[in-house]
Order: C-alpha cells, then structure tokens, then sequence
C-alpha cells in the first residue's frame, strides 16, 4: 500500500477541489474495495479524500414518485429501507444477494458503482493484464477465466463487473446523478459502465475528478413480479457466475412491460432491451422464456474455462422470468430471495 | 490406583473457551513485545529461474526501513542439508529461504523488508524492485504422468504400498467390472490464522519465539541447528494456533526469516504472512488415480487394482499414504496397488488433514458406488458384503473393529433403507435428492510422550507437555483425563503445553494426541499418586503404613485408603507437610520407545461411515448438501463436545473438498491464481445444513491403556466421496474430477 | 527465456505522510493515537493498541475474523482507515464481555461448542452480536444466510447456528420459523415420486 494523506471532505465543492489539487487522488466511501486494491498495489492512490461527512447518505422521494439513493447511504440501509423493500424489492433482493453483512453495512451506494473486477490476473502484479496496464495483455484470455465475461468482451479484456446491486439498478432504469470539476450532469445507467473494447483501464464514462451524489430510482419499481437470481460457487459471500435480474409486468398472463438484465457475465451490468421489446406483448410461459434467453446469449462467447456460462446463463434467464412469473419460492433455498437455487 | 471422580466420557466445555470467547487467547502475531520491527516478505512472480538484479537502495532510503534482506545479504549459516531437515521432513534437500538466487516456484520467498511499522514494511516491499531471468517451468502434472517414479524407501520412512495375490487373475475371475480415473487438484490448507512468528530479542542471542506451528519442538530444533542455538537460547511457544491441519508440522518460512532478522539486527522482530502467501508453501498434493474392480456372482471383490501419481517439487519427495488403504478397508485376495510421484516446479507438498487417506478415499469410495451399481447392489450391502474382519495387507487381527456398527447405526438414523437405486428416482418436490455412502480407515497411533504432574501446597494440579491444541480440545480433554486420575474438580486442575521449556511430547498431526499425551497423563499421574502415598507413609499416618498404590485412591482432593474410605489425607495436606512447594512427577518414555520398535501384534485403526443427502436443481444443477450422518468407530471418546466437533468440522472439510475447494494452477505463469479466501472457496455457514455425528461404542484394551485412537484425520474419510455418490444418485452424472463445480453438471 | 521486473515502474518512493493524531473511542474508552493514514482500523486495534482480540485472517474483507461493531454495526475492520472513525463509537470482541463476565453470545459459543481453534471466534461472535443489532435474521436459514459474512475453517458452523440462535431465542428475537430450511428435511420426504422406468 503505498503512503497517502487524508483528508475528510465536509461539501462536495470541496471535495471536488480537494480532488483535482491532486495527481493521484481518489475518493474514498466505504472502502470496502479501494483499500483492498491498494493493499494489492493495484491502486496506488497518494490522497484519499473522505467522503463519508458529506451527508448524501439519506434515502428520500422525489418530485416524480420515485426515490433518490443518496450515494454515501450504505448498501444496508439501503435493502432494508422501508421504501426499497415495499416498492424496488428486486434491489433488495440483489444487495442482499451481493458480499456480506459486515460489507453491506460499509460499502456505498456509489462505491457500488465503483467496484472494479474481480478477475485473478487484474489483482495479481505477477500477471499482465490491459485493465491495471494498459498495453500489458490479457491474461485472462487463454487463461483461467471462469470467472470472466461471456458477452461484450473485446480481445483487450473479457473482465466482468462484479456488482449484483447494479444488475437490479440496471434493470430498474436508474439515473446516476454527479457533480464535477464542470458542475453537475446526470447519466443514464446504461450508459454509465463501458465495454472494455480498447481501453479495458477505463470501466466507467466518468470524467476525471467526477463524484457520484445520488441515484434516482424511477417511479416504477415492478414490485409484483420480480426475481434476483444469482449462481455462484457456493450459497453466500461469493462473486456470481451468473446472475439475473428479472422484471415483469402482467396483464393476466401477458408481458406488458419487462426488464432484463444480467451480472457476472460482461464488463458492466449486461441489459439486453431487445430481449425485453422481445418479451412485451408474449405469454409469460417457459416457451417465450426460452427464447428470449437464446437471444440475449446469441452473441455471447466463451473463453474455455467460462464458456459453461452460456448454457448456465440461459437457464438461468427461464428460471429467473418464471419465477418472477409465478413469484414462486419453492425451490428457494436462500433465506431472504430467490437468488440461490 | 484408582478414582471417583468421572470425567472421562463426560461433555465438558472446553477449558479455554473463556479465553477464547474474550478475545484473550493470545496467537503468535499477538504478543505485545518492546521495540518491535516488522518484517514483511516480498514473494517471487516468476515459477523458476534466477534472480538477477535487486535494487534495495531506494528502500533502504526510506526513513524507518532497518533493512532488507536478501540471498546476497543472508549471513553465512548452516552448511549442510541435514540442518534444514526438521522431523517431517521428506526426502530430499529442505527448502533454504533466501539461499541463492535460484527460483523454484512462484511466490518463493526472495526478500525480507524489515521496518519499525508493519504499514512501512508492507510499503517498503511494494516498491523493492528485483529483476529476475525467466525459464521455461513445468507445473502440470497431466503432462508428466510418463516421468513419475517410485519413491526412494528407507531412510525418508516411506513404505511402498504391498500388493497381494493376483489382480490379473481375479480381474478375468470377475462377472462384473469397473475401471475408471478420478482426480483431485492442489488444495491449501488455509488455517484463519495466517503463519506469524513473532520473535522477543531478550539479549545475547537470547530469543522467545512466538511461532505458529503444530509442534514448538519442531521449530526449536529447526532454527537451533541452522542457527547455532543452545535449546536455553531458542524458546518457543506456542499456546494457541489458529487453525493447523498439517500446514503447521513443518517450520514455515516466516520463522526463519524472523530468527534470522532478529539475531541480524539484534531486534524482536515480527512476520506475518499475507493470505496470498499462504499459497506459497505446502498443499494437499494433485493426484490422479486409476481404481479397478472386479466382483463375483455374490457381489465379492475378486480383484482390485489402485494406482495413483501425485506431485512433488524438484527439492523434496513427499510422499503419503494414498493407495495403501485400499488393501486393508475391503476383503480382497488380489489387490495391486502402487503410487508414483512427479517432480513438477512447486513447492513440496505437505501432510494435510488425512493425508493420502483423503485423497485415496476420494477414488476408492467412488469407485465402490460404481462397482455397487454395476453389480447391481445397494452401495451399503455391497460393503457389508465385503466386509474385513482380518487385516490382510498388514496380515494381523484387528485390535478393535466397530465398522460393521458405523454401517447399521449410522444407516438407522440415516434412514438408509428408504433409498431407491435408480438414479434420479428420488424427488423432494422439483428439487432431485439423491443419496450416497462412503467411509474410510485411519491410523490410530501412539508416539512417546514425556508429561509432568505437579501439585502445588493449594492443592492445585498443574499437568504440563510441549504438545499442541490446533482446535483439538488437548487442553480440555488433558485436564478431563488428570482430574480423572488424581480425583480433583476440573478447576483444580491445569493443563499446560505448547513451551520447549515443558517436557517434550511429539507435534500434534496423525490425530495421535490424544493417544500419546493422553496415556502419558495417566502415567504421570500415577508417579505422583505414587510420590503423595510415599509422602503419606514419611508422615507417619498409620493407615497408609503399607499401603500399595493399588490399595488407594484420589478423591475429592483425599488420598485414601481403598477398604476404608473414612481413611484419608488431604493431598494439600500432603504437599504442605513435605517442606517442598510442590510434590511432582514425571512418566518415562522408555517402555513406549521400545513398544515402537516391535513388530505390531494388532491392526489398529479408526473407522467411519458416512451417508449424505444432497438436493439438485434439475435445471440449474446447483447442489446442497441437506443431510449427514458420519458414524465413526475411534475407540474410548473422551469428551464427546469436543470429539463431535472434530467430526462435524471433518464434514465441512469434505463437503469443501467435494464441491467447492481447488487451488487453480495457471500453468502459463506456474502460478496459483485464486491464491485469496473470496476465490479459494470453502464454506461459509448457509451451505452447511444438518449434521449428525455417531460415536459406535468401541471398547479396545489393546490399542492403548486408555483405548483411544484419535479423531482428527477419520470423519473426513469417505465424505467427498459420498457427496459425489449422492449426486450420481440424484442426477445419473458421474463426476470423476473434483470438485463437483456446476460447470461439471451442466 | 524473459526478463522479468518486480516493481517495474522502480516506482520511486513517495514521500511518506507523516502521522498525525487520531483519537478513537473503543469499548467506551478514549484512546488517540499517533499514527499515519495509511494504518487500518484493524492494524490500529491489534499492533497500537493491543486489542488482539480482534484478528486478521486474510485483510482482505474475506474472512470476517476481524468483525468489531462501529456504533452497533458489525463492519470489517481490515478495509476501514483507522483515520475514517474519529467519531465513531467501536466496540470489539473485548468490549462484549471478560473471561469473568461473559456475554450471553460468548457462553452460548462456549455450551454450544462453537469453535475449534478459537481464530474466527471473536469475529464470530461480533457478527452475531451485529446480527441481534440489526433484527433482521428470524429463522434457521435467515441465520445462516447472516452469518455466512464469517468463515471458519475448523467449520464449526451448525454448533455456531446453534449458539446464535440460543440468544436469539432467549431475548424471544425468533418471531417465526418458517422458511425452507434444507437442514430440516425429513429422510420420510423422500422418495415422493415413485421411481422411474
């Protein structure tokens, strides 16, 4: 861990300039995963500037009927807010789904967003890898990558975005509110993970000093038919394979509305709006399913070790829709959701 | 000599639960030592080459940096190999951290930063910038199958597994038949505590050395000879271990670098691995196995043939027991067993939790559901039928077998007879539930060990023994057995280990503690029941003129006679009245020491039974393990809290080993790359579910006085084995590779 | 045959912070230490203060052996600054109960046997004293699912279910106990589909 100062910012204002008074400095939140990667030598940052004094930790309505996670609120607080669990209960079912309960109580909402991969060879120095150095190579290719991405991948690297939170966030169609060097500007969910393409280094659309304050939840949260459904190697504290989050709205047994979006098998949350427009209109039955989850995967592509993720990811998009069909919990084996069969 | 009192048998908690619980409980990185420097170990990226140039002067420039140590600064030490052997030692030449500028494997020790703060240190070696000329490095052990050879016997005390009659010909004589390979990869053994020493400069090469090991005697000969340390000089204690499972029963490298630094700069200097790091030593080797088998009309064995090549690095031949097993669990005329090893660029395997028995069992007990279901027999019956009641490999009856009682009692609670055979007949409403079996064999041994019994003018019992508690419960089960003996409450009594100050007793590995130190206890005890009567008699109390030791008893804190209760002296009286603080004895080792070299009269082993329940998604082909029962016979249980846990910790162990656990090898880089807990997975506590453990009742006079034999290697055995069964049951795939990851089931 | 550099950007060193004071509030005792930014609120317990009770088991956030309670809520102190909890209230393993006054989660750990080497254990039970904060686990499985935060090695994990859910019972937490929980499974549940062919 290389020698940093520190300082605990009061105001985003200052934040913000505390920030671009300096080379190598970053925010820190819960820290749950900067410290982490500093104590790997990955992140090498010489000033932290903290946030956790700036408030931005409350969880309030909005103007439109939706609700405003402050970016400092943690991961906890916000599952178990009243609101998040009566009407986005698919975000709390993929915060509960993700890290543990001593991890949820400290990593924020923003920092979620923040979270980078969890591929071997990006926190292994001994491994070339493009995402910590550009230019390096990807060892993950031709390597043990299980854990890596499936779809959107480019010959650069095949990391994944390791949030369950930003699959639900993702499918809900959040905005994500900054303030910057330039002000403040919002930015659609989708558009704030990249694609790793040639520059694998950068994982977000943030300009640099930038600082998540808040996400805006819209009003509709599909709180009656929803599913979280995460596979991983074993039933809790583990990084998904697969995960799936699912949203429906039914008029008797027809799709009015869906959402769709995957965790553990691309670069950011994989949201496939196609396969959702796919949904719209359909018999909410194992046939329709099926096919639409041979769609999202139709382009995907397997690296060897992670090329199981396919069969696993489709089979995992029926069951997520049927159970957010049936809201049925039979085969539910986790205690809080349905994410772990 | 006899007693009242009754606490062997009995559930007591464990002694050092308090201490535990509080926080107290002291681990080696823990003890609060003056001026303390901290040293932090920088770690090869490379499997094998040399080192060719280390820049440590912008280290050294760092303010709080004392030094760092590399081969061109390491001063000059033992010469010879044999310095570097310590007891468990393989054969070959020892690893010798920062020897030479050679790399063997990946995450080899290269430097030792040493800092007044742990933070400095750990910064300090980030940036120590070495460069290193790359070779070509073999790791996998697939690709070398060809080259593996039989391992040297003699003097490394490895003993080639016997073959007997004529596999060929009880093969052809066979109707129904089996062949298949099975594998396990690397696994670490991960204790929570990672290695530390922590090493107090008490001045002129005076050192207490806190270390984390599974044997003080071990690590005090270890560094006393590549060191040149008097026994008085090198102290080493370690009270508590956080976690061992064989990782500890040999010196690991940050005990070295600690004793080294600490005589270098004439400091107490501390070092503490990384978790990273614990993937830079021993392991359960990779091994690859080849089971054949073959059954008559009546479904007996007619031949059975084991094969199995495991790794070990280019320095060392380590060895374990993985096919030998296979000859004695099972009636069989012909069985050809043999084993062979690979010298591959890691570094050297090292005895974990049931080494060999493990992973022989893996193969064995999956086969045996094979050989079942090809024979058209339930998998229990089909051991029944081949049931050993004779020891055939080592040709000796068995002193105790209380197999056959594993197999009913644990089959009864189990509720084994419900079991369909048909694979994926069995449902718990869409989830498939599939049933399977396994069990397994270990040795139960004794080893020489020295204890004291001293008791003090309160009338309080102090037992000491250089042993170890890793988790075991020795210091409850200790202090059971010697309240036991002298007749006194559990509170007045203390059992004391892990010192090289304490009289020595054997590393705690081979789940022989109980055994060894336990019956030295009693022997100890009974030479101070002997030194108390005779203080009696030098008193002149009329009773006990002639008394014989036979002829008295230890209760409630009285020496008294046997015919005549009312007859009786209270042993603090005893001591108060000798002039001396403390009246105390010591048992001798001699007899034991020549017991171990006779040929054995008896077979003696501990058995298990286990039977597992696992539920499967059909579609998503995720597993849980819903139900175990695991009946083992391990002779006398001398407390059943602690002994159950053992067990039940087994069963995590194997339900770890059957789905989830596996060190992965980039052979690319010869590197271990889910070298950190969220990638090395083991279970967390939603994926353990019911667990029942049985004792069997098992009486046996002839294994040792106290008839125990040990329980912290048998509950593992058969476990991965029944998983992987009971998945075959749920779901008609045979998963031969462990572990069963979902990616095998899909 | 390659050429490999560790530290290859040779890295030079950066000027080292210096240490500043930062005053902690542990188990309701004042304590101000001096020390840089760059030690962890773990590292500050175990190697400033000789609170060891707490552990490190992999510093990493991966283990849960080093769970202490900041203002009542379990956190893991290997990725928190020791410099980012000024004003907090931390409580550890040795401000729950003494060897001579236990709490009731440690005397539940000790009855129930629910550890082996004792290395998890604090973190354990700072975690299960988190979990009784929180309010949230009400069944077996809830339990289970809010204490897989922890690992433990020796897998003492069903004696530490038991442990937990002893207090949880005793302070009448347990409102129900419904929920699939595979532990419960009857062997007589099985088989409920004849056997096929």
């Amino acid at each position: 861990m290389n020698s940093f100062t520190f300082t605990q910012a009061t105001a985003v204002a200052g934040a913000v300039q505390d920030k671009a008074a300096h080379d190598d400095a970053a925010y820190i939140g819960g820290g749950t995963n900067l410290i982490d990667l500093m104590k790997e030598n990955v992140a090498r940052p010489t000033h932290l500037i903290g946030l956790k004094k700036l408030g931005l930790d409350t969880i309030e309505a909005t103007p439109d009927g939706g609700l405003r996670l402050g970016a400092l609120a943690t991961n906890a607080d916000t599952a178990w807010h009243p609101e998040v669990e009566k009407r986005y209960p698919l975000l709390n079912q993929a915060i509960l789904a993700g890290a543990s309960p001593q991890l949820r109580n400290m990593a924020t909402d923003g920092g979620n967003l923040m979270q980078r991969t969890r591929c071997y060879y990006f926190y292994d120095l001994a491994t070339p890898c493009n995402k910590r150095e550009p230019g390096s190579g990807c060892s993950a290719i031709g390597g043990y990558n299980r854990v890596c991405g499936i779809l959107g991948t480019s010959d650069q690297c095949i990391a994944t975005h390791p949030s369950d939170m930003c699959v639900a966030l993702a499918a809900l169609d959040t905005t994500v509110r900054v303030s910057g060097p330039n002000g403040e500007r919002t930015i659609k969910f989708e558009d704030f993970h990249r694609l790793p393409g040639d520059h694998p280094e950068r994982d977000n659309t943030l300009e640099p000093g930038e600082l998540i304050t808040g996400l805006d939840l819209p009003a509709k949260g599909f709180e009656k038919n929803f599913s979280y459904l995460k596979l991983r190697d074993r039933t809790s504290y583990a990084f998904a394979l697969v995960s799936v989050a699912a949203a429906l709205e039914l008029e008797g047994t027809l799709i009015k509305d869906a959402r769709l979006a995957l965790g553990g098998v691309a670069h950011k949350p994989w949201r496939d709006k196609e396969a959702e427009a796919m949904l719209v209109g359909q018999p909410a039955t194992a046939d329709t399913f099926r096919r639409v989850a041979a769609k999202v995967l139709e382009n995907a592509k397997g690296y060897g070790a992670n090329t199981f993720k396919i069969e696993l990811a489709k089979r995992a998009i029926v069951r997520a829709l049927k159970q957010a069909t049936e809201m049925n919990q039979v085969l539910d084996t986790n205690a809080f959701q349905n994410s772990n069969p | 000599m006899s007693h009242t009192t009754d606490y062997i048998g009995k559930p007591t908690n464990r002694v050092d639960g308090p201490a535990k619980v509080a926080g107290t409980a002291k681990y080696a990185a823990e003890f609060s030592v003056p001026n303390l420097l901290y040293g932090y170990v920088v770690s090869s990226p490379i499997a094998k080459g040399k080192i060719t140039k280390i820049d440590t002067a912008p280290v050294l420039a760092l303010p709080g940096v004392q030094e760092v140590f590399t081969h061109e600064n390491v001063p000059s030490l033992a010469f010879l190999d044999r310095s570097y052997k310590d007891d468990v030692a393989p054969g070959g030449s020892p690893f010798r951290p920062l020897h030479d500028a050679e790399i063997k494997y990946s995450m080899q020790p290269v430097a030792l930063v040493v800092a007044d703060t742990f933070e400095l240190a750990r910064y300090a070696a980030s940036i120590l910038h070495i460069e290193y000329q790359e070779e070509a490095h073999e790791t996998e052990l697939v690709k070398h199958i060809d080259e593996a050879f039989e391992p040297g016997r003699g003097k490394t005390g490895y003993k080639p597994p016997k073959s007997r009659g004529n596999f060929g010909k009880g093969w052809k004589q066979g109707v129904a038949h089996i062949e298949a390979n099975y594998s396990h990869h690397a696994q670490h053994h991960n204790p929570m505590e990672m290695f530390a020493t922590t090493v107090e400069w008490l001045g002129d090469k005076k050192l207490t050395v806190y270390d984390k090991t599974q044997g003080v005697f071990n690590s005090q000969q270890y560094i006393s000879k590549i060191f040149g340390l008097s026994k008085d000089e090198a102290r080493v204690i370690s009270k508590y271990t956080g976690g061992g499972f064989g990782s500890g029963l040999r010196p690991q490298y940050q005990l070295f670098l600690a004793v080294m630094a600490s005589l270098q700069l004439e400091r107490s200097v501390r070092v503490s691995l990384t978790r990273e790091q614990m993937f830079s030593f021993g392991h359960r080797p990779e091994t690859l196995q080849h089971v054949a088998m073959a059954t008559a009309e009546d479904g007996s064995l007619t031949g059975i043939n084991h094969f199995a090549v495991a790794e070990t690095s280019q320095f060392e031949d380590f060895t374990e027991n993985v096919v030998g097993w296979t000859g004695t669990l099972y009636d069989c005329k012909n069985v050809e067993l043999g084993y062979r090893l690979s010298k591959l660029d890691v570094f050297s395997p090292l005895d974990m939790r049931a080494p060999g028995a493990a992973s022989g069992s893996i193969a064995l007990e999956i086969a045996m559901d094979e050989m079942a279901y090809a024979a058209g027999l339930d998998p229990l019956e089909f051991r029944i039928r081949n049931y050993s009641d004779f020891d055939q490999a080592q040709n000796l009856p068995y002193s105790s077998k209380a197999l056959r009682k594993c197999y009913t009692e644990g089959a009864a609670k189990f509720g084994w007879e419900k079991r369909t055979a048909e694979p994926g007949s069995m449902r718990d409403g869409k989830m498939l539930v599939g049933w399977g079996m396994g069990g397994g064999i270990w040795d139960a041994s004794k080893m020489p060990a020295v204890v004291k019994a001293s008791l003090d003018a309160d009338g309080h019992l102090t037992v000491s023994s250089g042993t170890n508690d890793i988790g075991t419960g020795t210091y409850t089960i200790m202090t059971q057995i010697a309240a036991e003996s002298m007749g006194l409450p559990i509170e007045a009594v203390t059992f004391v280990l892990g010192d090289t100050t304490l009289p020595e007793s054997p590393l705690q590995g081979g789940s022989w503690t109980a055994a060894s130190v336990g019956n030295s206890v009693v022997e100890a005890c009974t030479k101070l029941g002997e030194a108390l009567l005779k203080q009696a008699q030098k008193m002149d109390h009329p009773a006990f003129k002639d008394a014989k030791i036979a002829d008295v008893q230890f209760a409630n804190g009285q020496l008294r006679l046997r015919s005549d209760e009312t007859q009786a002296v209270v042993l603090r009286d005893l001591v108060q009245a000798s002039g001396e603080p403390k009246i105390e004895a010591e048992n001798s080792t001699v007899l034991a020491k020549l017991e171990m070299l006779k040929p054995p009269k008896y077979s003696m082993h501990a058995h298990n039974a286990v039977f597992v329940e696992v539920k499967v998604d059909p579609d998503l082909m995720t597993v849980h393990v819903t139900r175990v029962v695991n009946a083992v016979a391990a002779g006398r249980i001398i407390n059943p809290k602690t002994a159950r846990s053992q067990v039940l910790g087994s069963v995590v162990w194997g339900i770890s080993s059957a789905l989830m656990e596996e060190s992965v090898m980039d052979h690319r880089f010869g590197r271990y790359m889910n070298h950190n807990y969220a990638e090395y997975h083991v279970p967390v506590n939603a994926d353990i579910h019911d667990i029942d453990v049985i004792f069997v009742s098992e009486e046996d006079d002839k294994v040792n006085p106290l008839g125990i034999k040990g329980l912290g290697e048998v509950g593992l055995l058969g476990v991965a084995a029944a998983v992987t069964n009971a998945i075959y049951h749920a779901t008609g795939k045979r998963v031969r590779d462990l572990p069963v990851t979902i990616d095998k089931l899909l | 045959m390659s050429q490999v550099t560790q530290a290859p950007l040779g890295r030079p060193p950066v000027a080292l912070a210096p240490t500043q004071p930062v005053s902690l509030n542990i188990n309701g005792q004042a304590h101000t230490l001096q020390i840089a930014p760059w030690t962890t609120l773990l590292d500050a317990l175990r190697e400033y203060l000789d609170l060891t009770g707490t552990k490190k088991g992999c510093d990493h956030g991966q283990c849960g052996a080093c769970t202490v309670l900041v203002d009542g809520k379990r956190v893991n102190s290997c990725l928190s600054l020791a410099v980012m909890h000024e004003d907090s209230h931390i409580q550890t393993i040795e401000g729950l109960g003494t060897e001579d006054k236990l709490s009731p989660l440690q005397q539940a750990f000790i009855d129930h046997d629910a550890f082996q080497c004792g290395y998890c254990t604090p973190g354990q039970i700072c975690s299960a004293q988190g979990l009784i904060n929180e309010g949230k686990a009400k069944t077996e499985a809830q339990v289970r699912e809010l204490m897989s935060g922890n690992v433990c090695r020796c897998g003492a994990y069903s004696n530490i279910l038991s442990a937990v859910m002893e207090v949880l019972n005793k302070e009448g937490l347990i409102i129900e106990d419904k929920g699939w929980s595979a532990g419960t499974t009857k062997p007589e549940m099985a088989p409920v589909e004849p056997p096929k062919k």
